[in-house]
């Protein structure tokens, strides 16, 4: 892959998370006074003032723009209403819960998405096809919480196997995972069933069969690998989706991860959290993105000239 | 509606039409009939909510607490889906809740598809720097996950229902604007765009009455997959208590406040979440439905 692609997409990145951080800086100043906020509406207008003054609040715009960005590189965005202490420590502290619970659902998509795409093209038209293609159906219109209220009902409350909230066992573990991997695992078979089946209907899989390679060998030496492809794709929109689920689902279950932890944080405007929250979303999209990205290029040798131009993700 | 559908058909024909040959003619499957009932109560639900509720869906009645279903022991028919930890009837607190979750999807997907065709106009006509703009958003949109954005503009703004239903009007704007931008570009590459340009049609009325009839098709299909979108977000933002607040009351919230109540009171989460499951997924079938319908551009044989 050519450098100067590479270097593009890199200055591309950084400035997609200026950009948002540009956009946090905008909107805290558009909404409302941080000193009022912090102090209350009734507080002595004398404290008022010594706090604008202790926080550079009475220095003009664009250096509190740069005083803003020099804190964010640091880390530094203020502490936390809720526990008194450094946001982004109070999120660094959540943040392996968040990832375990994020990475095992990551696992169990692609162990049942994969192979349930693979087999439903293979089998096309046959009623096992259809009946995973309506099982993806219905998984991907189930909102999560739903789909985890019901869970709770049959597991935790009817058949008293599973317990309904909290993170101390692995048992704990397993409702989250299956409600937040349910939807995923049908975008992933679908999108693996028709890149498979696009694979499977070029030339040169009729070139193989025609040559006397089995019918197996075929599949997996020349389909598979050359379907695996655009599946990377999707990589980006996985990601999003496992943040958007992990939000919803650790509030389902009580999960104490950094989901949970925004959405409590929105609910009492701890803003120094929120801040932190969505600058770590960001700067992990945009990470995601540019892998994606790279590894298309580096897997498909067509896509090199194209760089920059990345196929759009379609679930 | 049925008109436009069955232009095919001769006008002697169409005369002649039983219900058969009608549905046949819309292409009508059962599955789409089934949805399409479904969607008709739903909407039926929220336009009358006001007049079939039996009771007001605020009136707390403290001594007819966690009151269960009818059919279950120690049910009754003056609360017929029970009520909740307030003693609030279910089934009122259902048909209003019916009624805000559609009129905030409803609005949402309309300021959506306004605002993203708008843009998308926009961007084609005038190009340059105001085109670079409107692509930057999108990547900018695209790159990070909707609930963080809304949930981080409700963090910094507060809520409220009118801020909650401009959230929902910005969700899935982008690919409007996508698709507009892209269709309109190759629309005005073509003879009849260029045609209407050189007789000197205002570009206003080249773009509302040539080009977007002729992309409607791509953006109606686009919105039957915003729309069930638009109910879930809504419903997960209420679920979480972000979305819309108390007294006002939408499904997500419903399920929400009953999912406190699940081991001893189900019903109070579970009716609310069966409407919203039942409602998506009807909207699904029928946008794929309609897809195959109205996309001819679409290849049909790797969709299911």
């Amino acid at each position: 892959m050519p450098v100067r692609a590479i270097v593009q997409k890199l200055i591309r990145a950084a400035l997609t998370v200026l950009l948002l951080l540009t956009t946090v800086f905008v909107v805290l100043r558009l909404s409302g006074d941080p000193a009022v906020y912090v102090l209350g509406i009734d507080a002595d207008p004398d404290a008022l003032e010594a706090y604008r003054k202790q926080h550079r609040l009475d220095r003009p715009i664009h250096e509190q723009y740069l005083r803003f960005l020099e804190d964010a590189t640091e880390g530094h965005f203020g502490q936390s209403f809720m526990e008194g202490r450094d946001a982004l420590e109070a999120v660094m502290d959540r943040l392996p819960r968040t990832l375990l619970l994020m990475s095992v659902t990551l696992g169990v998509t692609l162990l049942i998405g994969i192979p349930a795409g693979i087999f439903s093209a293979l089998r096309r038209g046959s009623w096992m096809d259809k009946g995973i293609m309506a099982v993806t159906v219905a998984s991907f219109c189930l909102p999560s919480f739903v789909l985890g209220i019901f869970l709770i009902l049959l597991l935790s409350v009817t058949w008293r196997i599973l317990p309904t909230a909290g993170y101390q066992t692995w048992q704990h573990m397993v409702l989250p995972v299956i409600t937040m991997a349910t939807a995923d695992a049908a975008i992933f078979a679908r999108f693996t069933r028709s890149a498979m089946l696009e694979v499977l209907g070029q030339p040169y899989m009729r070139t193989a069969r025609a040559k006397g390679l089995p019918w197996a060998r075929a599949v997996i030496r020349h389909a598979l690998p050359n379907a695996a492809i655009p599946t990377v794709t999707i990589g980006g929109f996985a990601v999003g989706s496992l943040i958007a689920g992990a939000v919803v689902t650790e509030s389902v279950f009580a999960w104490p991860g950094v989901g949970r932890l925004l959405v409590t944080s929105v609910q009492n405007r701890d803003l120094p959290v929120v801040q932190v929250i969505i600058v770590l979303v960001a700067i992990s999209m945009v990470t995601t993105n540019l892998l994606v990205d790279l590894t298309y290029g580096w897997l498909d040798p067509r896509i090199r000239g194209l760089m920059g131009r990345r196929a759009e993700a379609k679930p | 509606m049925t008109a436009d559908f069955s232009q095919p058909l001769t006008p002697a024909v169409a005369r002649r039409r039983s219900p058969r040959r009608l549905r046949l003619a819309l292409g009508l499957t059962p599955s789409a009939i089934a949805c399409l009932s479904w969607l008709t109560v739903v909407l039926g639900v929220a336009l009358l909510a006001h007049w079939l509720a039996p009771y007001d869906y605020e009136a707390i009645d403290l001594r007819a607490r966690l009151q269960p279903p009818v059919w279950m022991e120690g049910g009754t028919w003056q609360h017929w889906l029970g009520t909740d930890d307030l003693g609030r009837d279910v089934y009122s607190r259902l048909l209003h809740s019916v009624r805000m979750s559609l009129l905030v999807a409803v609005l949402g997907t309309i300021i959506g598809a306004v605002l993203g065709t708008t843009l998308g106009f926009l961007a084609a006509h005038f190009r340059g720097w105001i085109e670079d703009l409107v692509v930057m958003a999108i990547d900018f949109q695209a790159a990070l996950p909707f609930m963080i954005l809304a949930l981080a503009v409700i963090a910094f703004f507060d809520n409220s229902l009118v801020l909650f239903i401009a959230i929902m009007g910005i969700y899935g704007w982008e690919r409007y604007a996508r698709i507009t931008r892209g269709m309109t570009l190759s629309a005005l590459g073509q003879g009849y765009a260029l045609s209407l340009q050189v007789l000197g049609v205002p570009p206003l009325r080249i773009y509302l009455r040539h080009i977007l009839p002729n992309i409607a098709s791509v953006l109606i299909v686009n919105l039957t997959l915003t729309f069930p979108a638009v109910i879930l977000m809504e419903t997960s933002l209420s679920f979480l208590g972000l979305g819309i607040q108390p007294p006002q009351t939408s499904l997500g919230n419903m399920v929400g406040f009953g999912r406190d109540y699940l081991m001893t009171a189900w019903w109070i989460a579970v009716l609310p979440s069966a409407v919203i499951f039942l409602t998506t997924l009807a909207l699904c079938l029928l946008g794929d439905w309609l897809r195959d319908r109205l996309d001819p551009m679409l290849d049909r044989s790797p969709s299911p």
